[in-house]
Protein backbone atom coordinates (compact mmCIF):
# COMPACT_ATOMS: atom_id res chain seq x y z
CA UNK A 1 0.00 0.00 0.00
CA UNK A 2 1.24 3.43 -0.96
CA UNK A 3 1.57 5.84 1.95
CA UNK A 4 0.20 9.25 1.22
CA UNK A 5 2.89 11.92 1.03
CA UNK A 6 2.77 14.64 3.67
CA UNK A 7 1.93 17.22 0.97
CA UNK A 8 -1.35 15.42 0.37
CA UNK A 9 -2.34 15.53 4.00
CA UNK A 10 -1.33 19.18 4.25
CA UNK A 11 -3.45 19.81 1.16
CA UNK A 12 -6.40 18.16 2.90
CA UNK A 13 -6.02 20.38 5.95
CA UNK A 14 -5.80 23.45 3.73
CA UNK A 15 -8.87 22.42 1.73
CA UNK A 16 -11.00 21.76 4.79
CA UNK A 17 -9.84 25.01 6.38
CA UNK A 18 -10.74 26.96 3.26
CA UNK A 19 -14.09 25.20 2.88
CA UNK A 20 -15.00 25.84 6.51
CA UNK A 21 -14.15 29.52 6.12
CA UNK A 22 -16.19 29.82 2.93
CA UNK A 23 -19.11 27.95 4.51
CA UNK A 24 -19.14 30.45 7.38
CA UNK A 25 -19.08 33.33 4.90
CA UNK A 26 -22.02 31.85 2.97
CA UNK A 27 -24.05 31.39 6.15
CA UNK A 28 -23.60 34.98 7.43
CA UNK A 29 -26.69 36.36 5.62
CA UNK A 30 -28.89 33.60 7.10
CA UNK A 31 -27.44 34.31 10.50
CA UNK A 32 -28.14 38.04 10.13
CA UNK A 33 -31.82 37.44 9.26
CA UNK A 34 -32.36 35.24 12.31
CA UNK A 35 -30.36 37.46 14.65
CA UNK A 36 -32.20 40.62 13.66
CA UNK A 37 -35.63 38.97 13.55
CA UNK A 38 -35.36 38.08 17.24
CA UNK A 39 -33.96 41.44 18.45
CA UNK A 40 -35.52 44.77 19.28
CA UNK A 41 -34.71 47.75 17.07
CA UNK A 42 -32.60 49.21 19.87
CA UNK A 43 -30.51 46.04 19.98
CA UNK A 44 -30.08 45.94 16.18
CA UNK A 45 -28.90 49.53 15.92
CA UNK A 46 -26.83 49.39 19.11
CA UNK A 47 -23.23 50.52 18.87
CA UNK A 48 -22.21 47.42 20.79
CA UNK A 49 -22.44 44.38 18.59
CA UNK A 50 -24.07 41.37 20.24
CA UNK A 51 -23.79 38.10 18.39
CA UNK A 52 -26.89 36.48 19.80
CA UNK A 53 -30.39 37.90 20.26
CA UNK A 54 -30.64 37.41 24.02
CA UNK A 55 -33.27 37.26 25.27
CA UNK A 56 -34.98 36.32 21.96
CA UNK A 57 -37.86 38.63 21.07
CA UNK A 58 -40.37 36.28 19.49
CA UNK A 59 -43.11 38.87 19.85
CA UNK A 60 -41.81 40.53 16.65
CA UNK A 61 -43.65 37.87 14.71
CA UNK A 62 -46.93 38.33 16.56
CA UNK A 63 -46.80 42.10 16.18
CA UNK A 64 -45.97 41.75 12.49
CA UNK A 65 -49.11 39.73 11.79
CA UNK A 66 -51.25 42.11 13.81
CA UNK A 67 -49.93 45.19 11.98
CA UNK A 68 -52.72 46.32 9.62
CA UNK A 69 -50.19 48.30 7.56
CA UNK A 70 -48.32 45.11 6.69
CA UNK A 71 -50.32 42.86 4.32
CA UNK A 72 -47.94 39.95 4.88
CA UNK A 73 -50.67 37.30 5.28
CA UNK A 74 -52.29 38.34 2.00
CA UNK A 75 -48.87 38.19 0.38
CA UNK A 76 -48.18 34.70 1.67
CA UNK A 77 -51.59 33.52 0.52
CA UNK A 78 -51.14 35.02 -2.95
CA UNK A 79 -47.63 33.59 -3.29
CA UNK A 80 -48.72 30.11 -2.19
CA UNK A 81 -51.66 30.00 -4.61
CA UNK A 82 -49.58 31.40 -7.47
CA UNK A 83 -46.60 29.09 -6.92
CA UNK A 84 -48.69 25.92 -6.53
CA UNK A 85 -50.89 26.65 -9.55
CA UNK A 86 -47.82 27.44 -11.65
CA UNK A 87 -46.11 24.26 -10.52
CA UNK A 88 -49.05 21.96 -11.33
CA UNK A 89 -50.19 23.50 -14.61
CA UNK A 90 -46.74 24.21 -16.02
CA UNK A 91 -45.73 20.59 -15.46
CA UNK A 92 -49.01 19.33 -16.97
CA UNK A 93 -48.92 21.54 -20.09
CA UNK A 94 -45.24 21.06 -20.81
CA UNK A 95 -45.23 17.29 -20.27
CA UNK A 96 -48.30 16.97 -22.51
CA UNK A 97 -46.71 19.01 -25.27
CA UNK A 98 -43.35 17.27 -24.77
CA UNK A 99 -45.04 13.87 -25.10
CA UNK A 100 -46.84 14.82 -28.29
CA UNK A 101 -43.70 16.32 -29.82
CA UNK A 102 -41.64 13.26 -28.98
CA UNK A 103 -44.02 10.39 -29.68
CA UNK A 104 -47.07 11.24 -31.78
CA UNK A 105 -46.28 11.29 -35.49
CA UNK A 106 -48.56 13.95 -36.92
CA UNK A 107 -48.81 16.71 -39.45
CA UNK A 108 -47.61 20.05 -38.15
CA UNK A 109 -45.25 18.58 -35.60
CA UNK A 110 -42.18 20.31 -36.97
CA UNK A 111 -44.00 23.65 -37.07
CA UNK A 112 -44.88 23.37 -33.37
CA UNK A 113 -41.35 22.28 -32.52
CA UNK A 114 -39.97 25.28 -34.38
CA UNK A 115 -42.31 27.56 -32.39
CA UNK A 116 -40.98 26.09 -29.13
CA UNK A 117 -37.33 26.45 -30.11
CA UNK A 118 -37.85 30.00 -31.38
CA UNK A 119 -39.51 30.95 -28.07
CA UNK A 120 -36.55 29.49 -26.20
CA UNK A 121 -34.28 32.14 -27.68
CA UNK A 122 -36.30 35.10 -26.44
CA UNK A 123 -34.93 36.55 -23.19
CA UNK A 124 -37.93 36.27 -20.87
CA UNK A 125 -37.72 39.30 -18.63
CA UNK A 126 -37.10 41.71 -21.49
CA UNK A 127 -40.56 41.16 -22.93
CA UNK A 128 -42.33 42.36 -19.80
CA UNK A 129 -43.40 45.65 -21.39
CA UNK A 130 -45.16 44.15 -24.42
CA UNK A 131 -46.61 41.31 -22.30
CA UNK A 132 -47.93 43.92 -19.89
CA UNK A 133 -49.68 45.64 -22.80
CA UNK A 134 -51.40 42.36 -23.78
CA UNK A 135 -52.28 41.63 -20.14
CA UNK A 136 -53.78 45.09 -19.71
CA UNK A 137 -55.88 44.45 -22.82
CA UNK A 138 -57.06 41.10 -21.42
CA UNK A 139 -57.93 42.68 -18.07
CA UNK A 140 -55.38 40.73 -16.05
CA UNK A 141 -53.83 43.67 -14.20
CA UNK A 142 -54.24 43.39 -10.41
CA UNK A 143 -55.46 39.81 -10.62
CA UNK A 144 -53.89 36.55 -9.52
CA UNK A 145 -54.47 34.91 -12.89
CA UNK A 146 -52.72 37.83 -14.55
CA UNK A 147 -49.64 37.09 -12.47
CA UNK A 148 -49.93 33.34 -13.05
CA UNK A 149 -50.87 33.00 -16.73
CA UNK A 150 -47.64 33.83 -18.63
CA UNK A 151 -45.64 31.55 -16.31
CA UNK A 152 -47.72 28.49 -17.18
CA UNK A 153 -46.31 28.11 -20.67
CA UNK A 154 -42.66 27.22 -20.64
CA UNK A 155 -40.91 26.44 -23.89
CA UNK A 156 -37.92 25.40 -21.84
CA UNK A 157 -39.79 22.74 -19.81
CA UNK A 158 -41.51 21.51 -22.98
CA UNK A 159 -38.16 21.12 -24.68
CA UNK A 160 -36.75 19.16 -21.73
CA UNK A 161 -39.79 16.86 -21.57
CA UNK A 162 -39.53 16.21 -25.29
CA UNK A 163 -35.87 15.22 -24.93
CA UNK A 164 -36.76 13.01 -21.99
CA UNK A 165 -39.64 11.21 -23.75
CA UNK A 166 -37.56 10.69 -26.90
CA UNK A 167 -35.42 8.35 -24.82
CA UNK A 168 -38.30 6.02 -23.96
CA UNK A 169 -38.30 2.63 -25.77
CA UNK A 170 -40.73 2.13 -28.67
CA UNK A 171 -42.20 -0.89 -26.86
CA UNK A 172 -44.11 1.50 -24.59
CA UNK A 173 -46.64 2.29 -27.32
CA UNK A 174 -46.92 -1.37 -28.29
CA UNK A 175 -47.57 -2.38 -24.70
CA UNK A 176 -50.14 0.38 -24.40
CA UNK A 177 -51.93 -0.68 -27.56
CA UNK A 178 -52.05 -4.27 -26.34
CA UNK A 179 -53.77 -2.99 -23.20
CA UNK A 180 -56.19 -1.06 -25.37
CA UNK A 181 -54.86 2.34 -24.40
CA UNK A 182 -55.18 5.35 -26.68
CA UNK A 183 -52.74 8.26 -26.79
CA UNK A 184 -54.14 9.76 -23.63
CA UNK A 185 -54.02 6.44 -21.79
CA UNK A 186 -50.41 5.88 -22.84
CA UNK A 187 -49.48 9.36 -21.64
CA UNK A 188 -51.32 9.14 -18.34
CA UNK A 189 -50.76 5.49 -17.37
CA UNK A 190 -47.36 4.74 -18.89
CA UNK A 191 -45.36 7.94 -19.38
CA UNK A 192 -46.34 10.14 -16.43
CA UNK A 193 -45.70 7.45 -13.78
CA UNK A 194 -42.29 6.86 -15.36
CA UNK A 195 -41.28 10.51 -15.34
CA UNK A 196 -41.68 11.32 -11.66
CA UNK A 197 -37.99 12.20 -11.30
CA UNK A 198 -38.14 14.79 -14.10
CA UNK A 199 -41.51 16.08 -12.88
CA UNK A 200 -40.10 16.50 -9.36
CA UNK A 201 -36.85 18.13 -10.51
CA UNK A 202 -38.44 20.63 -12.86
CA UNK A 203 -41.44 21.06 -10.59
CA UNK A 204 -39.45 22.06 -7.55
CA UNK A 205 -37.37 24.52 -9.61
CA UNK A 206 -40.60 25.94 -11.05
CA UNK A 207 -42.05 26.33 -7.56
CA UNK A 208 -38.94 28.11 -6.23
CA UNK A 209 -38.76 30.34 -9.30
CA UNK A 210 -42.41 31.28 -9.00
CA UNK A 211 -42.26 31.99 -5.25
CA UNK A 212 -39.16 34.14 -5.69
CA UNK A 213 -40.11 35.95 -8.89
CA UNK A 214 -40.39 39.68 -8.56
CA UNK A 215 -40.54 41.78 -11.73
CA UNK A 216 -43.75 40.39 -13.24
CA UNK A 217 -45.74 40.29 -9.95
CA UNK A 218 -44.55 43.86 -9.32
CA UNK A 219 -45.74 44.99 -12.76
CA UNK A 220 -49.13 43.23 -12.61
CA UNK A 221 -49.93 43.37 -8.89
CA UNK A 222 -50.22 47.10 -8.38
CA UNK A 223 -52.93 46.89 -5.76
CA UNK A 224 -51.94 45.63 -2.26
CA UNK A 225 -54.59 42.89 -2.47
CA UNK A 226 -52.67 41.21 -5.31
CA UNK A 227 -49.15 41.68 -3.89
CA UNK A 228 -47.04 38.55 -3.57
CA UNK A 229 -44.78 38.09 -0.59
CA UNK A 230 -41.81 39.43 -2.60
CA UNK A 231 -43.69 42.59 -3.53
CA UNK A 232 -44.75 43.07 0.10
CA UNK A 233 -41.15 42.69 1.31
CA UNK A 234 -39.87 45.00 -1.41
CA UNK A 235 -42.42 47.64 -0.47
CA UNK A 236 -41.41 47.45 3.20
CA UNK A 237 -37.77 47.71 2.15
CA UNK A 238 -37.90 50.56 -0.35
CA UNK A 239 -40.42 52.62 1.62
CA UNK A 240 -38.74 51.84 4.95
CA UNK A 241 -41.99 52.21 6.80
CA UNK A 242 -41.45 49.21 9.02
CA UNK A 243 -39.33 48.72 12.12
CA UNK A 244 -36.08 46.93 11.32
CA UNK A 245 -36.89 43.99 13.59
CA UNK A 246 -40.25 43.51 11.88
CA UNK A 247 -38.64 43.79 8.47
CA UNK A 248 -36.31 40.90 9.32
CA UNK A 249 -39.10 38.88 10.90
CA UNK A 250 -41.02 39.28 7.63
CA UNK A 251 -37.98 38.25 5.59
CA UNK A 252 -37.51 35.18 7.79
CA UNK A 253 -41.14 34.16 7.18
CA UNK A 254 -40.72 34.85 3.46
CA UNK A 255 -37.80 32.44 3.04
CA UNK A 256 -38.83 29.79 5.58
CA UNK A 257 -41.12 27.78 3.23
CA UNK A 258 -38.44 27.70 0.57
CA UNK A 259 -35.60 26.73 2.89
CA UNK A 260 -37.74 23.79 4.04
CA UNK A 261 -38.63 22.80 0.46
CA UNK A 262 -34.97 23.16 -0.48
CA UNK A 263 -33.63 20.98 2.30
CA UNK A 264 -36.27 18.27 1.77
CA UNK A 265 -36.04 18.21 -2.02
CA UNK A 266 -32.36 18.93 -2.51
CA UNK A 267 -31.73 15.75 -4.48
CA UNK A 268 -34.32 16.79 -7.07
CA UNK A 269 -33.13 20.38 -7.17
CA UNK A 270 -29.61 19.18 -7.96
CA UNK A 271 -31.03 17.10 -10.83
CA UNK A 272 -33.05 20.07 -12.05
CA UNK A 273 -30.00 22.33 -11.97
CA UNK A 274 -28.12 19.82 -14.11
CA UNK A 275 -30.97 19.76 -16.66
CA UNK A 276 -31.03 23.54 -16.77
CA UNK A 277 -27.31 23.61 -17.33
CA UNK A 278 -27.68 21.47 -20.40
CA UNK A 279 -26.48 18.24 -18.83
CA UNK B 1 -56.42 -13.29 -56.07
CA UNK B 2 -55.73 -9.97 -57.64
CA UNK B 3 -58.99 -8.53 -56.41
CA UNK B 4 -58.50 -9.61 -52.78
CA UNK B 5 -55.10 -8.00 -52.86
CA UNK B 6 -56.36 -4.60 -53.94
CA UNK B 7 -59.20 -4.99 -51.51
CA UNK B 8 -56.70 -5.60 -48.68
CA UNK B 9 -54.58 -2.69 -49.80
CA UNK B 10 -57.51 -0.33 -49.88
CA UNK B 11 -58.58 -1.56 -46.47
CA UNK B 12 -55.07 -1.06 -45.18
CA UNK B 13 -54.86 2.44 -46.61
CA UNK B 14 -58.18 3.41 -45.10
CA UNK B 15 -57.18 2.03 -41.73
CA UNK B 16 -53.83 3.77 -41.95
CA UNK B 17 -55.31 7.12 -42.82
CA UNK B 18 -57.79 6.77 -40.01
CA UNK B 19 -54.94 6.11 -37.63
CA UNK B 20 -53.02 9.03 -39.07
CA UNK B 21 -56.02 11.27 -38.62
CA UNK B 22 -56.51 10.20 -35.01
CA UNK B 23 -52.79 10.76 -34.38
CA UNK B 24 -53.05 14.29 -35.76
CA UNK B 25 -56.12 14.93 -33.66
CA UNK B 26 -54.41 13.61 -30.52
CA UNK B 27 -51.26 15.60 -31.29
CA UNK B 28 -53.11 18.89 -31.51
CA UNK B 29 -55.15 18.12 -28.39
CA UNK B 30 -51.93 17.54 -26.46
CA UNK B 31 -50.08 20.61 -27.69
CA UNK B 32 -53.09 22.95 -27.71
CA UNK B 33 -52.62 24.51 -24.22
CA UNK B 34 -48.94 25.17 -24.89
CA UNK B 35 -49.44 26.51 -28.41
CA UNK B 36 -52.29 28.79 -27.34
CA UNK B 37 -50.40 29.97 -24.26
CA UNK B 38 -47.16 30.72 -26.08
CA UNK B 39 -49.11 32.47 -28.83
CA UNK B 40 -51.04 34.70 -26.45
CA UNK B 41 -48.25 35.45 -23.97
CA UNK B 42 -45.15 35.40 -26.16
CA UNK B 43 -45.85 35.70 -29.88
CA UNK B 44 -48.67 38.23 -29.79
CA UNK B 45 -46.77 40.44 -27.29
CA UNK B 46 -43.77 40.45 -29.63
CA UNK B 47 -45.81 41.45 -32.66
CA UNK B 48 -47.96 43.90 -30.71
CA UNK B 49 -44.89 45.24 -28.94
CA UNK B 50 -43.11 45.78 -32.23
CA UNK B 51 -46.08 47.74 -33.60
CA UNK B 52 -46.25 49.73 -30.34
CA UNK B 53 -42.56 50.53 -30.66
CA UNK B 54 -43.35 52.17 -34.01
CA UNK B 55 -46.26 54.12 -32.53
CA UNK B 56 -46.76 57.15 -30.41
CA UNK B 57 -48.32 55.27 -27.49
CA UNK B 58 -48.41 57.57 -24.49
CA UNK B 59 -50.96 56.44 -21.89
CA UNK B 60 -52.32 53.86 -24.28
CA UNK B 61 -51.61 50.27 -25.22
CA UNK B 62 -53.32 50.65 -28.58
CA UNK B 63 -51.43 50.67 -31.83
CA UNK B 64 -52.30 53.25 -34.41
CA UNK B 65 -50.47 56.52 -34.34
CA UNK B 66 -47.44 55.36 -36.32
CA UNK B 67 -44.33 57.50 -36.07
CA UNK B 68 -41.76 55.25 -37.74
CA UNK B 69 -38.51 54.75 -35.90
CA UNK B 70 -38.79 57.92 -33.80
CA UNK B 71 -38.99 55.96 -30.51
CA UNK B 72 -35.80 54.10 -31.35
CA UNK B 73 -34.12 57.35 -32.35
CA UNK B 74 -35.22 59.02 -29.12
CA UNK B 75 -33.86 56.21 -27.00
CA UNK B 76 -30.56 55.90 -28.81
CA UNK B 77 -29.95 59.61 -28.21
CA UNK B 78 -31.37 59.48 -24.67
CA UNK B 79 -28.40 59.85 -22.37
CA UNK B 80 -30.13 58.02 -19.50
CA UNK B 81 -30.98 55.00 -21.63
CA UNK B 82 -27.47 54.82 -23.08
CA UNK B 83 -26.05 55.06 -19.60
CA UNK B 84 -28.31 52.19 -18.51
CA UNK B 85 -26.83 50.06 -21.29
CA UNK B 86 -23.34 50.91 -20.06
CA UNK B 87 -24.36 50.12 -16.51
CA UNK B 88 -25.46 46.62 -17.45
CA UNK B 89 -22.32 46.03 -19.54
CA UNK B 90 -20.15 47.03 -16.56
CA UNK B 91 -22.23 44.80 -14.32
CA UNK B 92 -21.80 41.86 -16.70
CA UNK B 93 -18.05 42.47 -16.86
CA UNK B 94 -17.89 42.11 -13.07
CA UNK B 95 -20.41 39.37 -12.40
CA UNK B 96 -19.81 36.93 -15.27
CA UNK B 97 -16.06 36.26 -14.77
CA UNK B 98 -16.41 36.38 -10.97
CA UNK B 99 -19.27 33.88 -10.96
CA UNK B 100 -17.33 31.63 -13.31
CA UNK B 101 -14.17 31.61 -11.19
CA UNK B 102 -15.92 31.31 -7.83
CA UNK B 103 -18.39 28.59 -8.84
CA UNK B 104 -15.70 26.56 -10.60
CA UNK B 105 -13.36 26.91 -7.60
CA UNK B 106 -16.11 25.81 -5.22
CA UNK B 107 -16.87 22.81 -7.42
CA UNK B 108 -13.20 21.80 -7.59
CA UNK B 109 -12.83 22.17 -3.82
CA UNK B 110 -16.02 20.28 -2.96
CA UNK B 111 -15.21 17.59 -5.51
CA UNK B 112 -11.82 16.92 -3.90
CA UNK B 113 -13.05 16.25 -0.37
CA UNK B 114 -14.66 13.01 0.71
CA UNK B 115 -15.89 13.51 4.23
CA UNK B 116 -18.43 16.33 4.61
CA UNK B 117 -19.01 16.81 0.88
CA UNK B 118 -22.84 16.80 1.11
CA UNK B 119 -22.68 19.36 3.92
CA UNK B 120 -20.51 21.83 2.00
CA UNK B 121 -22.51 21.33 -1.18
CA UNK B 122 -25.73 22.14 0.68
CA UNK B 123 -24.28 25.24 2.34
CA UNK B 124 -23.06 26.73 -0.95
CA UNK B 125 -26.24 25.78 -2.80
CA UNK B 126 -28.70 26.95 -0.13
CA UNK B 127 -28.69 30.66 -1.16
CA UNK B 128 -30.39 29.54 -4.41
CA UNK B 129 -33.57 29.15 -2.35
CA UNK B 130 -33.47 32.83 -1.35
CA UNK B 131 -35.15 35.50 -3.45
CA UNK B 132 -33.34 38.56 -4.79
CA UNK B 133 -35.71 40.68 -2.72
CA UNK B 134 -34.72 39.04 0.57
CA UNK B 135 -31.02 39.08 -0.33
CA UNK B 136 -31.32 42.79 -1.19
CA UNK B 137 -33.00 43.35 2.16
CA UNK B 138 -30.15 41.69 4.08
CA UNK B 139 -27.47 43.38 2.00
CA UNK B 140 -29.01 46.83 2.23
CA UNK B 141 -30.27 46.97 5.79
CA UNK B 142 -27.87 44.71 7.66
CA UNK B 143 -24.75 43.52 5.84
CA UNK B 144 -23.83 46.75 4.04
CA UNK B 145 -25.73 49.20 6.18
CA UNK B 146 -23.84 52.49 6.09
CA UNK B 147 -24.28 53.10 9.80
CA UNK B 148 -21.83 51.73 12.38
CA UNK B 149 -24.16 48.81 13.27
CA UNK B 150 -23.94 47.34 9.76
CA UNK B 151 -22.10 44.02 9.69
CA UNK B 152 -19.44 45.04 7.16
CA UNK B 153 -18.74 48.23 9.11
CA UNK B 154 -18.50 46.19 12.29
CA UNK B 155 -15.92 43.96 10.64
CA UNK B 156 -13.78 46.80 9.29
CA UNK B 157 -13.96 48.62 12.61
CA UNK B 158 -11.98 45.70 14.05
CA UNK B 159 -9.17 46.84 11.72
CA UNK B 160 -9.56 50.43 12.83
CA UNK B 161 -11.37 51.59 9.67
CA UNK B 162 -14.30 53.94 10.16
CA UNK B 163 -17.82 53.17 8.89
CA UNK B 164 -18.39 53.43 5.14
CA UNK B 165 -21.66 54.43 3.47
CA UNK B 166 -21.54 51.42 1.14
CA UNK B 167 -24.59 52.24 -0.93
CA UNK B 168 -24.41 56.02 -0.98
CA UNK B 169 -20.73 56.53 -1.76
CA UNK B 170 -20.02 57.55 -5.34
CA UNK B 171 -16.24 57.80 -5.13
CA UNK B 172 -15.08 55.08 -4.86
CA UNK B 173 -18.28 53.37 -6.10
CA UNK B 174 -18.75 50.95 -3.23
CA UNK B 175 -22.34 50.24 -4.36
CA UNK B 176 -20.91 47.95 -7.05
CA UNK B 177 -19.44 45.80 -4.30
CA UNK B 178 -22.89 45.56 -2.72
CA UNK B 179 -24.68 44.75 -5.99
CA UNK B 180 -22.12 42.24 -7.25
CA UNK B 181 -21.70 40.32 -3.97
CA UNK B 182 -25.47 39.96 -3.59
CA UNK B 183 -25.85 38.24 -6.97
CA UNK B 184 -22.66 36.27 -6.43
CA UNK B 185 -23.97 34.84 -3.17
CA UNK B 186 -27.33 34.00 -4.72
CA UNK B 187 -26.13 32.26 -7.86
CA UNK B 188 -22.68 30.66 -7.45
CA UNK B 189 -24.14 27.57 -5.75
CA UNK B 190 -26.36 26.85 -8.76
CA UNK B 191 -23.44 27.05 -11.19
CA UNK B 192 -21.27 25.04 -8.77
CA UNK B 193 -23.81 22.20 -9.07
CA UNK B 194 -23.57 22.34 -12.87
CA UNK B 195 -19.76 22.24 -12.67
CA UNK B 196 -19.87 19.34 -10.19
CA UNK B 197 -22.01 17.40 -12.67
CA UNK B 198 -19.49 18.22 -15.40
CA UNK B 199 -16.56 17.13 -13.23
CA UNK B 200 -18.21 13.82 -12.48
CA UNK B 201 -18.51 13.08 -16.18
CA UNK B 202 -14.78 13.30 -16.80
CA UNK B 203 -13.59 9.70 -17.09
CA UNK B 204 -11.00 8.58 -14.55
CA UNK B 205 -8.89 7.13 -17.33
CA UNK B 206 -8.07 10.63 -18.58
CA UNK B 207 -6.48 11.50 -15.25
CA UNK B 208 -4.71 8.17 -15.07
CA UNK B 209 -3.23 8.72 -18.51
CA UNK B 210 -2.04 12.15 -17.39
CA UNK B 211 -0.45 10.67 -14.29
CA UNK B 212 1.54 8.30 -16.49
CA UNK B 213 2.75 11.33 -18.42
CA UNK B 214 3.93 12.84 -15.16
CA UNK B 215 1.24 15.52 -14.83
CA UNK B 216 -0.61 14.34 -11.75
CA UNK B 217 -1.22 17.35 -9.61
CA UNK B 218 -2.15 20.98 -9.44
CA UNK B 219 -2.18 23.49 -12.23
CA UNK B 220 -0.98 21.22 -14.99
CA UNK B 221 -3.94 18.88 -14.56
CA UNK B 222 -6.37 21.76 -14.23
CA UNK B 223 -5.09 23.53 -17.32
CA UNK B 224 -4.51 20.60 -19.62
CA UNK B 225 -7.23 18.18 -18.57
CA UNK B 226 -9.97 19.48 -16.31
CA UNK B 227 -10.66 22.79 -18.06
CA UNK B 228 -10.68 21.36 -21.62
CA UNK B 229 -12.97 18.53 -20.45
CA UNK B 230 -15.31 21.12 -18.91
CA UNK B 231 -15.45 23.16 -22.10
CA UNK B 232 -19.12 22.56 -22.89
CA UNK B 233 -20.16 23.04 -19.27
CA UNK B 234 -18.20 26.28 -19.11
CA UNK B 235 -19.84 27.62 -22.24
CA UNK B 236 -23.35 26.92 -21.00
CA UNK B 237 -22.55 28.44 -17.58
CA UNK B 238 -21.14 31.60 -19.19
CA UNK B 239 -24.07 31.89 -21.56
CA UNK B 240 -26.81 31.42 -18.94
CA UNK B 241 -25.05 33.83 -16.63
CA UNK B 242 -24.48 36.50 -19.27
CA UNK B 243 -28.10 36.47 -20.45
CA UNK B 244 -29.30 36.66 -16.83
CA UNK B 245 -26.93 39.57 -16.07
CA UNK B 246 -28.30 41.65 -18.95
CA UNK B 247 -31.79 41.19 -17.49
CA UNK B 248 -30.81 42.36 -14.01
CA UNK B 249 -33.61 44.15 -12.23
CA UNK B 250 -34.43 42.85 -8.74
CA UNK B 251 -31.29 43.75 -6.78
CA UNK B 252 -30.86 47.14 -8.47
CA UNK B 253 -34.47 48.04 -7.78
CA UNK B 254 -34.40 46.84 -4.17
CA UNK B 255 -30.90 47.81 -3.06
CA UNK B 256 -30.77 51.23 -4.69
CA UNK B 257 -34.47 52.04 -5.04
CA UNK B 258 -36.53 54.14 -2.70
CA UNK B 259 -40.14 55.19 -2.35
CA UNK B 260 -42.29 56.77 0.30
CA UNK B 261 -40.23 57.87 3.28
CA UNK B 262 -36.88 56.64 1.99
CA UNK B 263 -34.71 58.33 -0.59
CA UNK B 264 -33.36 56.00 -3.24
CA UNK B 265 -30.08 55.97 -5.10
CA UNK B 266 -31.37 54.47 -8.35
CA UNK B 267 -29.58 57.15 -10.35
CA UNK B 268 -26.23 55.65 -9.29
CA UNK B 269 -26.69 52.48 -11.32
CA UNK B 270 -29.83 51.95 -13.34
CA UNK B 271 -29.83 48.88 -15.61
CA UNK B 272 -32.07 48.89 -18.71
CA UNK B 273 -34.94 46.93 -17.15
CA UNK B 274 -35.21 49.39 -14.26
CA UNK B 275 -35.19 52.24 -16.76
CA UNK B 276 -37.83 50.56 -18.94
CA UNK B 277 -39.94 49.80 -15.88
CA UNK B 278 -40.04 53.52 -15.10
CA UNK B 279 -40.73 54.39 -18.73
CA UNK B 280 -43.63 51.96 -19.13
CA UNK B 281 -45.18 51.83 -15.65
CA UNK B 282 -44.57 55.34 -14.28
CA UNK B 283 -44.50 57.44 -17.46
CA UNK B 284 -46.97 55.12 -19.25
CA UNK B 285 -44.94 55.55 -22.44
CA UNK B 286 -45.47 52.16 -24.08
CA UNK B 287 -44.03 53.22 -27.44
CA UNK B 288 -40.61 53.95 -26.04
CA UNK B 289 -40.90 51.20 -23.42
CA UNK B 290 -41.35 48.52 -26.08
CA UNK B 291 -38.70 50.08 -28.33
CA UNK B 292 -36.25 49.83 -25.43
CA UNK B 293 -37.18 46.18 -24.90
CA UNK B 294 -36.34 45.44 -28.53
CA UNK B 295 -33.04 47.31 -28.36
CA UNK B 296 -32.06 45.33 -25.25
CA UNK B 297 -33.10 42.04 -26.88
CA UNK B 298 -30.93 42.88 -29.89
CA UNK B 299 -28.04 43.70 -27.56
CA UNK B 300 -28.44 40.34 -25.79
CA UNK B 301 -28.52 38.53 -29.17
CA UNK B 302 -25.39 40.41 -30.26
CA UNK B 303 -23.48 39.62 -27.08
CA UNK B 304 -24.57 35.97 -27.23
CA UNK B 305 -23.41 35.74 -30.85
CA UNK B 306 -20.07 37.37 -30.04
CA UNK B 307 -19.56 34.94 -27.19
CA UNK B 308 -20.57 32.08 -29.47
CA UNK B 309 -18.05 33.26 -32.08
CA UNK B 310 -15.26 33.31 -29.51
CA UNK B 311 -16.08 30.16 -27.56
CA UNK B 312 -18.44 28.18 -29.77
CA UNK B 313 -21.98 27.35 -28.72
CA UNK B 314 -21.16 24.24 -26.75
CA UNK B 315 -21.94 21.61 -29.37
CA UNK B 316 -19.53 18.79 -29.91
CA UNK B 317 -16.65 20.01 -32.07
Amino acid sequence: MKTRPWQDRLGDVGRYGLLALLALLFLIPFYLILRNAFMTDAQITSFHWSWLPLPPHGENFQQLFKDPAAPLLTGLENSAIIAITTLVLQMLFSSMAGYALARIPARGRSVVFFLIVATLMIPGAVTFVPTYAVMAYLGGVNTRWGIIAPGLFSAFSTFLFRQFYLGFPAEIEEAGQLDGLGYFGIYWHLLVPNSTSVLMSLGVLTFIGSWNSFLWPLVIGQDPSSWTVQVVLSTFLTAQTLELAHLFAAAAIGILPLVIVFLLMQRYIVEGAKFSGGK
Amino acid sequence: MQSTDTHLNANHARKFSRRERSATLAFWAFVAPMVIGLTVFTLIPIVWGFLLSLSHAQNTIHVGHFIGLANYQDLLTDEQFLRSLWTVVIFALFIVPLTYVVSLSLALLVNRVGWGRPFFRTVFFLPSAVSYVVASLIWRVSLFNGLPFGFANKVISAFGVGPIAWIGTVNPPWYWLVLVTARLWLQVGFYMIIFLAGLQEIPRSVYEAAAVDGADRGWAVLRHITLPQLRNTSISVLLLNLIAAFQAFDEFYNILGGSGASVGNTALARPPLVYLYGLALSDQDFGRGTAGAFILTMLIFAVTLIQGRILGFGQAD
